[in-house]
């Protein structure tokens, strides 16, 4: 089976910092990919640069088969990309339907229609409200996103991810800010997603990583030192030494800032 | 459950809708008695001078469409304005009194107009997209200025009214208020429908976070090209009323003044609800002709009831409405 999504040889430098130095990558449909690293190890400009966000200098991005390194992020998303979390996808003023209801119809139909009320569209509000019971928002569909608490808000994200019908699924740090219990609770839903999704996990929470991943790379100063299995990757010498010994002893309470 | 029962239909907006509805119809009946009341003081002058005001409610209605909706501040809505006015005057002097076909040139010069300077307007944002519109807007003021063929700088006089289909019933003051009036419904209802479709919901998502649009696959600038479009043929439209109302077709009408004026409108009459521009065209220009009464330095007061409105009521005048008769929340 061909990867979902390779990444060949990408390279970025900010001045002379080289961000990202090199990094190929594979993912398989279906699996969860994990990229760990410590702060400024470039995990966020890897993301930007998947997504569309950012321009790599040099290297390729391969999607289902084809060259995106080119394509925008709209383009991207629309060919089944959703990135979320760092790059939040809620408008804080429309309703938690509405917004999820927006990514519906991002994907079905022009939106160059000018009569007929989108809130009373049923196609949209009832392909909306399937992800809203998905994440377990269905009761808070008529509530202004902006009076979400934190934790809903990030089931909120989900809930929008999931409508643009994506194929890969890039999360960057969802578990970034999150207390114990609202960690709890999005670790259950993303048990619940994973399988059904081709995901990329940016994280710095270990906990969540090893718990979820199926393949886990490392990120150090813009280059994958390693990848491989949750358990070959906590072996791993190389790693131990620029990563985990390091943070073994605070592991359970990194949540990256 | 109640969520699936209320899935398909939202409650609390449609509330509002409900009462934006009521206060819209009773805005639009107590204009519609204004040529009563214009009979009954033997005031001719009143009906003329406010189909004035409900030009200016469409320019305002078309701004508020963008500025309130797309949150795309143009400082240079009045040349459309003055397009609609010169589609008139300059087809006249060429013996095209026919009101369609000048609603027609007017309609197809602002559209093209607003295509080519909205796609170089729109890549800019805040403070620079206002100052490209009023840059745009500014040339075509001294374009009409510097074209002595139809009047320069001074403008132009009509020796009639345009014609409907033959007819010369606009030479009626009575009937070309209720054109005008009529006209104003129509845009408000068609203004109404696309801010709530589809369309509307990009444009106002966008309005909010255009990265946030295009991270769930939208891409804004068609968008909001499109509402920059639709936007400037409706003023052009207001243009046309006003070059027939005032019998009278100048660059003034698309002076940089005008277009703060129109930003005046709907900022005092309420940002983002349609409703609110077309009250606040009618409060600024009733304020004009009455303060204007005691003192030439009217404006003061005009800025002092904008700052006023401003600080306490950002809504503008349709917030306060809202908030006195308004749904609880």
């Amino acid at each position: 089976m061909s990867a979902r999504l390779e990444i060949r040889d990408l390279q970025k430098r900010f001045g002379a910092l080289a961000v990202t130095d090199g990094i190929s990558l594979d993912i398989a449909p279906g699996e969860l990919h994990a990229v760990i690293g410590p702060n400024g190890a470039g995990k966020t400009t890897l993301v930007s640069q998947l997504s569309g966000q950012l321009r790599p200098d040099a290297g390729q991005v391969v999607y289902d088969g084809q060259d995106i390194t080119h394509l925008d992020m709209a383009g991207r998303v629309r060919r089944g990309m959703a990135r979320s979390f760092q790059i939040t996808t809620i408008l804080h003023g429309f309703t938690v339907l509405q917004n999820v209801a927006l990514a519906v119809q991002a994907r079905s139909g022009s939106s160059f229609r000018f009569f007929g009320r989108a809130d009373a569209e049923a196609g949209l509000n009832d392909a909306a409200m399937v992800f809203l019971r998905q994440v377990g928002l269905a009761d808070r569909a008529q509530d202004i996103a902006r009076n979400l608490s934190h934790g809903e808000h990030r089931q909120l994200e989900f809930a929008i991810a999931l409508a643009t019908a994506p194929r890969l699924l890039l999360l960057d740090e969802p578990f970034a800010g999150t207390g114990r219990e609202e960690a709890a609770q999005l670790l259950d839903l993303m048990q619940q997603i994973k399988g059904t999704q081709t995901i990329l996990l940016v994280e710095h929470d270990m906990n969540a990583v090893f718990a979820l991943a199926d393949r886990v790379s490392v990120l150090v100063y813009g280059q994958i030192i390693a990848t491989g299995t949750p358990d070959e990757i906590r072996a791993n010498a190389e790693v131990r030494g620029a990563y985990l010994g390091e943070e073994e002893t605070t592991a359970s309470g990194a949540a990256g800032c | 459950m109640s969520a699936a029962s209320s899935a398909t239909e939202p409650t609390a907006p449609r509330v509002r809708l409900l009462s934006r509805t009521v206060a819209a119809s009773a805005i639009f009946v107590l204009m519609a008695l204004i040529p009563v009341v214009s009979h009954l003081s033997d005031d001719p002058f009143l009906t003329l001078a406010f189909t004035r005001i409900l030009v200016f409610a469409i320019a305002a209605l078309s701004l508020d469409l963008i500025l309130g909706f797309g949150a795309l501040v143009s400082f240079g809505h009045a040349a459309y304005v003055g397009f609609g006015a010169y589609a008139v005057g300059v087809l006249m002097r060429h013996g095209v009194t026919d009101i369609f076909v000048q609603l027609a040139c007017a309609i197809g010069l602002s559209a093209v107009f607003a295509a080519i300077t909205g796609a170089i307007a729109l890549r800019t944002r805040g403070v620079y997209f206002i100052m490209i519109t009023l840059a745009f807007g500014q040339m075509a003021y001294f374009f009409f200025t510097s074209l002595s063929a139809y009047g320069g700088d001074d403008g132009m006089s009509l020796q009639n009214r345009s014609t409907v289909l033959g007819s010369d019933v606009l030479e009626s003051n009575l009937v070309l208020f209720y054109v005008t009036l009529g006209t104003l419904v129509g845009l408000y209802l068609m203004a109404t429908a696309i801010v709530n479709s589809r369309f509307g919901r990009v444009l106002q998502g966008t309005r909010e976070d255009a990265l946030r649009m295009q991270a769930i696959g939208f891409r804004p600038f068609r968008y909001q090209l499109a509402a920059f479009m639709i936007a400037g043929c409706m003023a052009s439209v207001a243009g046309v009323l006003l070059a027939n109302q005032a019998e009278f077709v100048s660059p003034a009408y698309m002076s940089w003044h005008r277009s703060g004026e129109l930003i005046v409108m709907v900022i005092l009459g309420g940002v983002g609800t349609l409703l609110g521009g077309i009250v606040g065209a009618v409060v600024v220009l009733l304020l004009e002709e009455w303060l204007s009464i005691f003192t030439t330095h009217w404006r003061m007061g005009l800025g002092l009831l904008l700052i006023l409105v401003v600080l306490f009521s950002p809504k503008g005048i349709g917030g306060i409405f809202e908030r006195v008769f308004g749904p609880r929340k």
